[in-house]
């Protein structure tokens, strides 16, 4: 393809499991950069084994998991537990720009294979290590797996916001969004990393704590403490007027921030009224009194779906939306008019729609080249086309374990 | 110095959604001109925190005077702007929108996030400063995106969540989606960041500027993206399910000593199981039938659950990461802000930068999230007051004399 992309040459190696670190990569992938993933031989990444899989049967090609989260990448299988393994990996790493690697802090170098090892065989080489707690400190070799990780940042205890029941346990939000958000902050980090590589040729190692990646991404909640000695919880609302309504069909949402939000609002309902009354036209009343206020405003949102609170509002120049289930999603106008789907073709799973990304580059596109590849697809390409190895010479790597 | 010192990005940013993107980029050493103006502040300087009820924004209608005396530096503006120069111009006056379009001449990087056709309005839209800076990049970040049906929609941080996906797959089974806040906001500011750098090494090599149209709700649905699959493979229109998982029992948080005080455990494989079961002093409940192999525990993970925060009620969350931690099965607290800020391991990271700023004095803030070995990222600068880098960037930059700095004040210009 012709195509330009915004990562053309730059060439990745990941050594990564389930969604972060693949994320992460899976992000430069589909911009261009050249992502050669290294998994176990025989197992491969986590993500293979965890579904949801097609037609609920589990199968190491079939993950929708694995499929979203190695979009674009070339995928190569390697024992780096082994001397041979080991020699390979740095073979790999001679060429490249990047490293993303997830093990616990150590596990490399114990291996002979850390940072220091690395930049002396490439002093260019960018090495990204994503761990729950960072490189260093006290909880450095704790175990975490996303949903600790996820806690670790706090935003587990303000959810869900405005808790009916407080007894109830702190959670997570959806599945592993808290990963992929450690995900796209190592990609920014990394990257940063990489300009400064392409000015001055020289590398170096990326420390990404998922727990202050998630620290950063919830610091907004998290000043206030020091500031007033408040903290938010579960019971929290940021704006106590509006917010999560019931709709006739599900949830709509009501978010007014600004005067001329409110007096929009009430144009939208057809000025009844209550909101001729303080109680709707006073700023302070209506805080202080407002669970009238938003028991007046579910009577309109219940009277309407929530599409007609989320366009119809958004047209009388209020921010409302809907929440949207999957299924809705996949069925958005907006979101088809901006080709925010791509179809990918995968010989265990057909073709199927997939999203693609957030920005559109208006010169550099994303790029749907290939869907995730096969536990060790592109062995050949690599060890045989790249690295001059023989097919015989792979054959004997095969039998050994070590690819 | 960062890994993009000589970058330089000028940015028209509001809230969260542009200015947390501007601001990561200015942790890694890029210079960033904020340009605000009293007729058009951002509106987190009208932002603050009502110890009784969270957050509270100054209520105004448009044109609409502040009140005297009101404070236009806040914590939360502080937050979002730091490392960033201040600037204060009015863009409804012509003279205004030249001497903006003389700064995106000298930058790398526009980055705006007004509300849809303002920057049209004031003539500093894309086709317009690409005429000046052929090889600019710019990008524009919005709820829905520059594009389609729902192009002019105006949304905030839980918006995006509400669209986007995250919030109907976020809450209890049996309860409604969630209202997901700040995290939506700053996660695509840190996406549309990454957007930007990504087009910066694009420029690197082929000297070519472009256009980025970020969509937060599109941010927010590539967060459940293997829910979409899902769909596309199964037909399955997926919904809650808590902290549960589709696999791991144990995987909850549970109730321990204190108020409100919670710790996550996650047993993923026999192994921590039996560790688990060591560590916590194999109870005979332990021993059941129900809990023998990872599929019964996943099946009656609502009994188990119940009979492990028996043992977690006995002791702190801090208590039970220790001893759990030990025993090498991964527990951690559910942690709250006061947690995060008074943290051993977070304080030997360095999570809190004091920074001096010009009006709020001492200022704590966290550290940018990244540790870069070569070219640290570095909070450096306290947030501007309004305009507070007037005279560095008209003068220095622009090469105004004083004069006419003063007289670009005195005509309310620069305001």
């Amino acid at each position: 393809m012709a195509e330009t992309t915004a990562l053309d040459g730059v060439k990745v190696v990941e050594l990564c499991n389930l969604a972060a670190g693949p994320y992460c990569t899976k992000l430069m992938a589909d911009l261009g950069a050249e992502v050669i993933k290294v998994e176990k031989p025989g197992v491969g990444d986590e993500a293979r084994s965890r579904g949801p899989f097609l037609n609920d049967i589990p199968h190491p090609e079939r993950s929708a998991l694995f499929l979203y989260l190695n979009t674009n990448k070339m995928g190569i299988t390697l024992n780096i537990d082994t001397k041979k393994g080991k020699a390979l990996f740095k073979e790999l790493i001679g060429g490249v720009d990047i490293l993303v690697e997830d093990k616990p802090p150590g596990m490399l170098a114990d291996l002979g294979l850390g940072y220091e090892v690395l930049s002396e065989l490439n002093p260019s080489l960018v090495m990204t290590s994503i761990t729950p707690f960072g490189q260093t400190g006290p909880y450095k070799d704790y175990k975490a797996y996303p949903l600790n990780s996820f806690h670790s940042g706090a935003e587990g205890f303000i959810t869900p916001t405005g808790d009916p029941f407080p007894d109830r346990p702190p959670l997570k939000v959806a599945r592993f969004a808290g990963e992929y958000e450690v995900g796209i902050h190592s990609m920014l980090a990394t990257l940063a990393a990489l300009y400064y590589q392409r000015a001055t040729g020289l590398g170096q190692q990326v420390d990404v704590s998922k727990q202050e990646a998630l620290i950063d991404i919830n610091t907004y909640e998290l000043l206030a403490y020091p500031y007033v000695g408040w903290f938010p919880n579960r019971a929290t609302v940021l704006n106590p007027l509006g917010g999560i309504m019931p709709a006739k069909d599900g949830y709509g949402h009501l978010a007014m921030y600004e005067e001329v939000q409110w007096d929009n609002l009430a144009k939208l309902m057809g000025n009844p009224e209550w909101t001729k009354d303080e109680l709707f036209t006073n700023p302070d009343v209506r805080r202080q009194r407002s669970d009238e206020v938003n028991e007046h405003l579910a009577e309109w949102t219940r009277a309407h779906t929530k599409y007609e609170i989320y366009h119809e509002g958004q047209k009388a120049g209020v921010a409302t939306g809907a929440y949207q289930t999957p299924e809705e999603i996949m069925d958005s106008e907006q979101l088809k008019s901006r080709g925010f789907f791509a179809e990918l073709d995968h010989p265990e799973v057909g073709r199927i729609t997939y999203p693609t990304a957030p920005y559109r580059f208006s010169k550099t596109p994303w790029h749907g080249r290939r869907a995730a590849p096969l536990l060790g697809e592109h062995n050949e390409e690599i060890y045989h086309k790249r690295l001059g190895y023989s097919k015989e010479g792979l054959a004997r790597l095969r039998g050994l374990g070590v690819v | 110095m960062g890994p993009l010192s000589g970058v330089r990005v000028l940015e028209f940013g509001m809230a969260v959604a542009g200015p947390h993107a501007c601001k990561l980029l200015a942790f890694m050493g890029a210079e960033v001109i904020k340009v605000e103006s009293i007729t058009h502040l951002d509106m987190l300087r009208r932002a603050g925190v009502d110890a009784e009820k969270g957050a509270k924004i100054l209520a105004l209608r448009p044109g609409e005077p502040l009140p005297p005396g009101v404070m236009l530096d806040t914590f939360v503006s502080n937050t979002t702007q730091l490392n960033k120069l201040g600037i204060a111009l009015d863009l409804t006056r012509p003279e205004a929108v030249e001497l903006a379009k003389r700064l995106a001449a000298r930058s790398d990087v526009v980055v705006e996030n007004f509300r849809a056709k303002v920057m049209e309005e004031y003539g500093l839209d894309y086709p317009v400063l690409r005429e000046i800076n052929p090889n600019l990049i710019m990008l524009s970040t919005s709820l829905a995106g520059k594009t389609g049906p729902e192009r002019e929609y105006l949304g905030y941080m839980e918006i995006f969540g509400a669209l986007g996906g995250p919030g109907h797959l976020t809450g209890y089974p049996d309860g409604p989606p969630t209202w997901i806040r700040f995290s939506m906001d700053t996660m695509s500011a840190v996406s549309a960041a990454s957007a930007i750098v990504t087009a910066l090494i694009h420029k690197q090599r082929t000297g070519e500027g472009q256009y980025i149209d970020y969509s937060s709700c599109e941010g927010a649905v590539c967060l459940i993206g293997d829910a979409l699959l899902d769909y596309a493979m199964n037909r399955r229109d997926q919904s809650r399910q808590g902290n549960l998982d589709d696999y791991m029992a144990p995987h909850n948080c549970y109730c321990c000593q204190g108020d409100d005080k919670w710790v996550s455990i996650v047993i993923g494989t026999d192994e921590e199981w039996n560790a688990f079961c060591d560590a916590i002093g194999n109870p005979e409940w332990t021993t059941d039938e129900r809990f023998s192999d990872a599929y019964s525990r996943w099946q009656n993970q609502q009994q188990m659950d119940k009979l492990i925060q028996e043992w977690t009620m006995n002791y702190t969350h801090y208590e039970v990461m220790d001893i759990l931690q030990k025993a090498g099965v991964a527990a951690v607290p559910s942690f709250n802000s006061p947690e995060i800020w008074g943290d051993p391991h977070l304080d030997a990271r360095g999570l809190t930068v004091i920074v001096d700023h010009v009006t709020l004095g001492a200022q704590p803030v966290s550290a940018p999230p990244w540790k870069l070995s070569r070219t640290p990222a570095e909070i450096t600068a306290a947030g501007p007051t309004l305009g507070q880098h007037n005279e560095y960037v008209f003068g220095e930059l622009l090469g105004l004399s004083q004069e006419e700095i003063s007289s670009l004040v005195n005509k309310g210009v620069i305001r």
